[in-house]
């Protein structure tokens, strides 16, 4: 199972990594674009956490146990039992906020105007997560973990 | 009399206890047999949904809790719309309303609760209903008009989910609620007014320290035109929903010698009096970690954890059910609070911390060990899982209690050790520190 994993002390804590998610996440190719003309302005599905001296980016961690996925009141977020990737079925979600309530890393989003949770996908249909692909300093790796 | 083959896993309920079971099972046993009853008509459906569904904003396949195909991929044999009306747990075997019976290997009573109904007069009358199953959404929905009045009995989410959903319709709602403010078990004073006047904006008349005594009618007909509170006021309305509350549905297991509290008694396995009877979900009482016992928790996703540890344990894995506790999320009227365990302290042997800032705020209550008893968010409520966490894995706050209502408050406002402790937790499965060996008690 693969994931995003982030060495510490090489994040430069740039921002790039929530950029180019936006970007991804969003309708238009161009970021000013996707920022100026889509009416939900994209969200960063993964944050840069800050305490001086460290900063580094969380995202959905896909848990083992995904908290989230045993807490939707819809069954709108599943774990995908082969890759292991938890992703939320916008269609499906009523935006309850029960997933942030029981998301123990804080890393699901609200989409305040279309009402819908959102989260990281590691960027289904890419071969790496944009956030690893654009990482300036290489800080993220997305990387096979043993089971 | 109609014999079933003997099914190796009986689960009596279809909701989100039951399919937590059902799935669960079928991951730890690919072959054994399993069945599903229960006495509605629908495939597993997403209960919360129903006043999005009054609300005419979601169609009923939208309101699937799993897709079509669900049950079919993971061969689970569905009985629906039939009631289990026996439970023999010598034999074995139940006994369903049209003679059915089916013998089981390991049973699991996911039977759900039912409304709470008052005792009062003019109950039976036309345009009186309950509010926790499809059908009940179904039945508002193809009786009420724009224009009407309704009076909604019960100011708890039901409640208050009924009441979006029909004012989204044009009906004009009054509440009434007995304790002194609505949302009282899962708000704080402060809470609860913010919610009754962002409620109230919405053309919605709240009346609290008051109960309903009588529903009346048109004289010579059984249309309901008003209600009588207990003060002898009359409100003119066309229809009422009561919603007080559920009860958890024991019959079966106290008439099959299941000891029964307010609802099944069961062990930290899931598991009732009987060794091969498991509950869970709104009919069962599981360890609540705040209140340090075990009693009723009739929450969705409680029932749907609940419905996993018994598919482990009914499966041979045994697993414990390290406890939880209430936590509700609310939306209604375009809020946004997140609350759980405690939100009154019910001595002054707790601490309580809250800020308020000018889009949320926060609130945590400590029990004197230092654990989490209760938390309050509202408005910027995306952190409070991180809360919620610690009060869920016991964790010791007091050092650094006061960054928990920060209004910048993240993951690394917890100590360095502890949140980079807490980062590798997702890599194993939640239950793993309490998971046994496996046993094999098939």
């Amino acid at each position: 199972m693969k994931r995003v994993l982030v060495n510490e002390p090489v994040c430069m804590g740039c921002h790039l990594c929530e950029v180019y998610c936006q970007l991804q996440h969003s309708k238009h190719e161009d970021m000013v674009k996707a920022f100026k003309r889509e009416p939900s302005r994209p969200i960063a599905r993964l944050r840069i956490e800050e305490k001086e001296p460290l900063f580094f980016p969380l995202g959905c961690q896909q848990c083992e146990e995904p908290y989230c996925v045993n807490a939707c009141l819809t069954g709108a977020i599943t774990k995908n039992s082969d890759t292991g990737v938890i992703t939320t079925d916008e269609e499906k979600c009523i935006g309850c906020w029960t997933c942030i309530l029981a998301c123990p890393f804080g890393i699901i989003r609200q989409d305040l105007l279309r009402h819908k949770s959102i989260k990281c996908d590691l960027c289904q249909g890419l071969e790496t997560p944009t956030c690893v692909a654009n990482c300036p300093n290489e800080a993220l790796t997305y990387t096979t973990i043993e089971d | 009399m109609t014999h079933l083959p003997k099914v190796k896993y009986l689960i009596i309920g279809n909701s989100a206890g039951g399919i937590g079971a059902a799935e669960t099972i079928r991951c730890a046993d690919k072959d054994g047999s399993i069945a599903i009853v229960s006495d509605e008509l629908y495939p597993a459906y997403s209960r919360p949904l129903i006043s999005e569904y009054l609300a005419e904003k979601c169609s009923l396949g939208k309101m699937l809790f799993r897709p079509l195909g669900f049950y079919e991929a993971l061969n689970i044999n569905t009985i629906l719309g039939k009631k289990v009306i026996r439970l023999d747990t010598k034999i074995k075997a139940v006994q369903l309303d049209d003679g059915t019976e089916i013998s089981w290997g390991k049973l699991l009573l996911a039977t759900g609760g039912i409304p709470t109904i008052p005792k009062v007069d003019g109950l039976n009358n036309t345009g009186v209903f309950t509010f926790t199953t499809i059908n009940d959404a179904k039945e508002i929905d193809q009786f009420i008009k724009k224009g009407h009045r309704a009076v909604v009995i019960g100011g708890g989410l039901i409640g208050v989910s009924v009441t979006e959903a029909l004012v989204k319709r044009g009906v004009k709602v009054t509440i009434v609620e007995m304790k002194d403010r609505i949302l009282n078990t899962i708000l704080d004073e402060e809470l609860s007014a913010m919610a009754t006047e962002t409620i109230i904006k919405h053309d919605v008349r709240v009346i609290t320290k008051h109960t309903l005594a009588e529903v009346n009618c048109l004289f010579g007909t059984d249309s309901v035109h008003a209600v009588t509170l207990d003060d002898s006021r009359g409100i003119p309305c066309e229809l009422v929903v009561i919603a007080i509350g559920v009860r958890p549905r024991t019959e079966l297991a106290s008439n099959a010698g299941i000891k029964v509290n307010r609802g099944i008694e069961i062990d930290c396995f899931m598991r009732t009096s009987h060794p091969d009877v498991y509950a869970c979900g709104d009919v069962a009482e599981p360890y609540d970690f705040v209140y340090g016992e075990n009693r009723l928790s009739p929450i969705w996703p409680n029932a749907y954890l609940g419905g996993r540890i018994a598919g482990f344990n009914m499966a041979g894995e045994a697993t414990e059910y390290q406890g939880s506790t209430t936590m509700n999320s609310l939306k209604y009227f375009e809020m946004a609070i997140t609350s759980a365990g405690v939100v009154t302290p019910p001595d002054d042997s707790y601490e309580v911390l809250s800020r308020k800032y000018d889009h949320s705020y926060k609130k945590i209550i400590l029990k004197k060990n230092g654990l989490l008893a209760g938390m309050v968010f509202a408005g910027d409520i995306e952190k409070s899982g991180i809360v919620f966490g610690l009060m869920r894995d016991r964790v010791n706050v007091l050092d650094f209690k006061q960054a928990l209502i920060a209004e910048n408050f993240g993951f690394l406002s917890l100590p360095e050790e502890l949140w980079r402790q807490r980062l590798k937790t997702a890599f194993y499965p939640q239950f793993s520190k309490r998971r046994l060996v496996k046993t094999g008690v098939l």
